[in-house]
């Protein structure tokens, strides 16, 4: 299914009526019913090799959604999800998945370096045969994320942010070409925040992975994103954070005024005050959200 | 001790001690240990029914097993695990209870299905024993990866394509498997103890997986040798001192883990506590 | 008709107006217990409670006092040990209880085995253990309603304590309350009214009548009150019932001593259970 890319959709432009085949990640008019609620609606992005993307949201915004639409744990009401071309049936170890989670049982008998080696094959059947190579692979890939301090040390053991390192190890190790990571900040002091970002953008760069990294705050990511993803209510925008943090195209999304403030190099979203229904108005609700150029803006703040 | 009778004892302890201590594992490590007890408790009332009938005790064990078992997975998929597991063991116990009305000659058997009984192991039944237990150990080693990952994260595994759901019900299965062959040495209610005591001390000893697996084997095969010795010795029954080696062994690990001094893990930085810490904003437990 | 359902003498019979009355009381009190104990997550201990009470009950043979006090002072006592092996945590909560439940049925074999072993009291082990609620005297009634009472009493008493620092136990306990006292304190109510129940109703029904009414109860109704006053009414619907049937059941084939009440009250909660998952389910769905 193709869509002809009038608006902008990122830094290059697109030849238009033909699939877009280059792209790693393509989700496309991805939209979910679930118990009678539209969790997604019409969600269209593309991710290529190497580019490091951020799902920005609120809490309840669809963002974890759509990381399980893309993940294929959850079949959308329409719309298709394509990884490298293929569509979403088959899995593979194209995508690596870091979850936002943290083990709290100090006596699990679980090391670091079991967790990572998990990432090889862990959904395979049979006991892993000890090798050579599987543990070079463990001891580099440990390396690479700084966790070669704590390889042997229970993983219930670990602070959360080392942990997440470990799981960060986990979903490389069996070389990805699609990384998502679910609110890896949400837990993080300032220092590790950048730690992180700092890590998973090199990472994109040298293994031409594109990543894509789900949060509420798109400041910690700045430095390091070619593309953001932008959700409210269900809806999306993409594009470069010039085209889409704009006051008109969050301002359609939310379904009501938005400003946008930039204060140095941070950027503020915040809701507009006592506009009302007359703000809904004015705001140039004709501006097509990037990425839906052909699509009309109407009926926009129903929904949800 | 060692001759005759006594044999099949030894046999059959040993190898329901290895089986108890492999699924045991992942009954620890899923923390399912009220499963790991409803599922022997309900297999009970199988064995009765099948004395009622008359078939092979072994078979009424396997079979009232399988069935309490998927019965928990049926009903957790509605409801909450434990509620699932409490009651789909009760129905199971009533209809003991309905079998056990029905027949006349009852108490020293069910005393010995629920205690355990040395001496109550037969020859016949040590062959369909050791099958069991073969295919219970295969099926774990064959499950393995998908069950360690799944038990320890769920969310890895559903990334890597692995179902947790169908795994857990695979794991039940096992576990009706197991719990049903280790009832006559032992007893239903006292296997659990087995399953969960020696697991327990070995994953506070080692923090490697597989080694931990074999430890656990290793340390159920001690209590059940040192239960059945007891047992002969002071005739008093098998069940009550696996209870209190099970106790033992529980005991021995939280306090070789207490003097190791192991803190749980903290929330916070990447560069954990050591380095130059930043105290968390927003820190969730 | 009436003759068909009420077997001939079910109204006059003694033992079943004991049975209908500590029964009732039994019911009431485990669906109103039974209703905290499914919010806390304590099923298992719960149960582990009412299997350890037995060796108290089998201890009682041995020293000679009346079972009530075996199956109630064990009850409590365990209820105490688990208490303090940290069974409040939620993790290494099930490891935990198992242990205790091992130790003390190991005991409870113990004791057994003596019992049969220096007395002639043939049938403990199935008395004990399944419990008869025709053969209870009815001089131990007035126990079982005070024991019964206090048990009610304490969760009343702790009512809102006990929700907040169940829902919420950093809040709780921001707010003064004692959070683990509180929850030794319904655990030795659960302690209380399953020892009870496994006294007179035996062990099986003890856990049913503890955790499916209360199941019931929370499926229906989303307020606490409610979903107790649901337990309480479904439990007894089903002691009830299951005494009825039983009754009616000495005159079904095969044996002429009739079926278990343990069976049919068993039989009727699970029905109730799956019935409303059912119906909910459905009506969620939309």
């Amino acid at each position: 299914m193709t869509r002809p890319a009038a608006g902008p959709r990122g830094d290059a432009p697109r030849d238009t009526g033909e699939p877009d085949t280059g792209e790693l990640l393509q989700v496309d008019g991805v939209s979910l019913w679930l118990s009678g609620r539209k969790i997604l609606d019409d969600v269209s992005f593309s991710l290529g090799p190497g580019e490091f993307a951020g799902l920005i949201g609120s809490n309840g915004a669809g963002k974890t959604t759509l990381l399980r639409v893309i993940l294929g744990l959850q079949a959308p009401s329409a719309g298709t999800v394509r990884i490298a071309g293929q569509p979403r049936t088959r899995r593979g170890s194209l995508i690596g998945y870091v979850p936002q989670k943290i083990l709290l049982d100090p006596d699990m008998p679980l090391r670091a370096r079991d967790l990572v080696s998990l990432g090889l094959d862990g959904q395979r059947l049979g006991i892993p045969l000890p090798s050579a190579r599987r543990r070079r692979l463990v001891d580099e890939m440990l390396q690479a994320v700084g966790a070669d301090r704590f390889g042997d040390t229970r993983v219930g053991l670990l602070s959360g942010g080392e942990q997440q390192r470990v799981l960060i190890a986990h979903a490389l190790i069996s070389r990805p070409r699609l990384l998502l990571l679910d609110e890896p900040l949400a837990n993080l002091d300032i220092a590790s925040e950048q730690d992180v970002v700092e890590l998973l953008g090199r990472v994109a760069r040298e293994q031409q992975i594109a990543v894509l990294i789900s949060a509420h705050d798109m400041n910690p990511l700045l430095p390091f994103m070619d593309r953001i993803v932008y959700m409210a209510a269900g809806r999306a925008a993409s594009g470069t954070t010039a085209e889409v943090v704009r006051p008109e195209v969050l301002s359609s999304l939310y379904g009501q005024h938005v400003d946008v403030i930039r204060v140095h190099d941070r950027i503020l979203v915040v809701a507009g005050r006592g506009a009302g229904l007359a703000a809904v108005e004015a705001a140039p609700a004709a501006a097509p959200l990037p990425g839906h150029a052909d699509l009309p803006p109407a009926h926009l703040a129903e929904g949800a | 001790m060692f001759t005759g009778f006594m044999t099949n004892a030894w046999l059959v302890g040993t190898i329901v001690a290895i089986v108890a201590g492999v699924v045991g594992f992942f009954i620890v490590l899923r923390g399912s240990a009220f499963v790991a007890d409803a599922v022997p408790q309900g297999a009970f009332a199988g064995a009765a029914g099948a004395s009622l009938i008359g078939i092979n005790t072994l078979i009424g064990l396997a079979a009232a097993a399988l069935l309490g078992a998927l019965g928990i997975g049926w009903l957790s998929r509605r409801g909450r695990r434990d509620v699932a597991t409490a009651l789909a063991l009760v129905v199971l116990l009533g209809l003991g209870a309905l079998f056990l009305s029905f027949s006349t000659e009852y108490a020293p058997e069910i005393y010995a299905l629920l205690f355990g009984e040395v001496l109550g192991v037969s020859t016949s039944e040590v062959l369909p024993i050791a099958v069991l237990a073969a295919v219970s150990v295969a099926a774990i080693a064959a499950l393995y990866r998908p069950l360690l990952l799944s038990s320890v994260m769920p969310e890895l595994a559903e990334a890597r394509g692995v179902r947790p759901a169908r795994v857990e019900m695979l794991f039940l299965v096992v576990v009706a498997l197991a719990t049903s062959m280790t009832l006559p040495v032992v007893g239903a209610l006292l296997i659990f103890s087995l399953m969960i005591g020696p697991p327990a001390a070995a994953r506070s000893v080692t923090s490697k997986p597989l080694p931990a697996v074999a430890l656990s084997a290793a340390i159920a095969v001690v209590v059940v040798w040192a239960s059945i010795a007891a047992a002969y010795d002071t005739n008093w029954p098998v069940g009550f001192f696996v209870g209190a080696f099970g106790a033992v062994c529980y005991a021995a690990g939280r306090g070789w883990a207490a003097l190791r001094g192991r803190q749980p893990a903290r929330p916070g930085g990447w560069r954990g506590a050591g380095e130059h810490e930043v105290p968390a904003a927003n820190v969730r437990v | 008709m009436l003759h068909a359902i009420f077997e001939p003498g079910f109204f006059s019979s003694g033992p079943v107006h004991v049975a209908l009355a500590a029964g009732g009381v039994v019911a009431l009190v485990s669906g109103i217990v039974g209703s905290f104990t499914v919010i806390r997550g304590q099923s298992y201990a719960g149960h582990a409670l009412a299997d350890i009470s037995v060796t108290g009950g089998s201890a009682s043979f041995l020293v000679g006092i009346s079972p009530l006090w075996g199956f109630v002072g064990v009850g409590v006592l365990a209820a105490g040990v688990m208490d303090m092996i940290g069974i409040q945590r939620p993790r290494g909560r099930d490891l935990a209880t198992g242990i205790v439940r091992g130790a003390g049925l190991g005991l409870a074999a113990l004791f057994l085995y003596w019992d049969t072993t220096h007395s002639d009291v043939t049938g403990a082990t199935i008395t004990i253990l399944f419990g008869s609620l025709f053969t209870i005297s009815s001089s131990i009634l007035p126990a079982i309603v005070g024991l019964s009472v206090a048990a009610v009493a304490i969760v009343a008493v702790l009512y809102r304590p006990l929700l907040l620092s169940t829902v919420a136990a950093d809040l709780a306990a921001a707010r003064g309350i004692r959070v683990r006292l509180v929850g030794l304190a319904c655990l030795v109510a659960i302690a209380l009214a399953v020892s009870l129940s496994a006294m007179t109703i035996g062990t099986i029904l003890s856990t049913a009548l503890l955790i499916g009414p209360a199941a019931i109860g929370l499926r229906l109704s989303s307020r606490p009150g409610l979903a107790m006053a649901w337990a309480a009414a479904a439990g007894l619907a089903a002691t009830w019932l299951g005494v009825l049937l039983a009754y009616d059941s000495f005159y079904w084939p095969p044996a002429q001593h009739g079926w278990p009440v343990s069976f049919f009250v068993v039989t009727l909660i699970f029905l109730g259970y799956v019935a409303v998952q059912g119906i909910t389910t459905r009506v969620r769905r939309g």
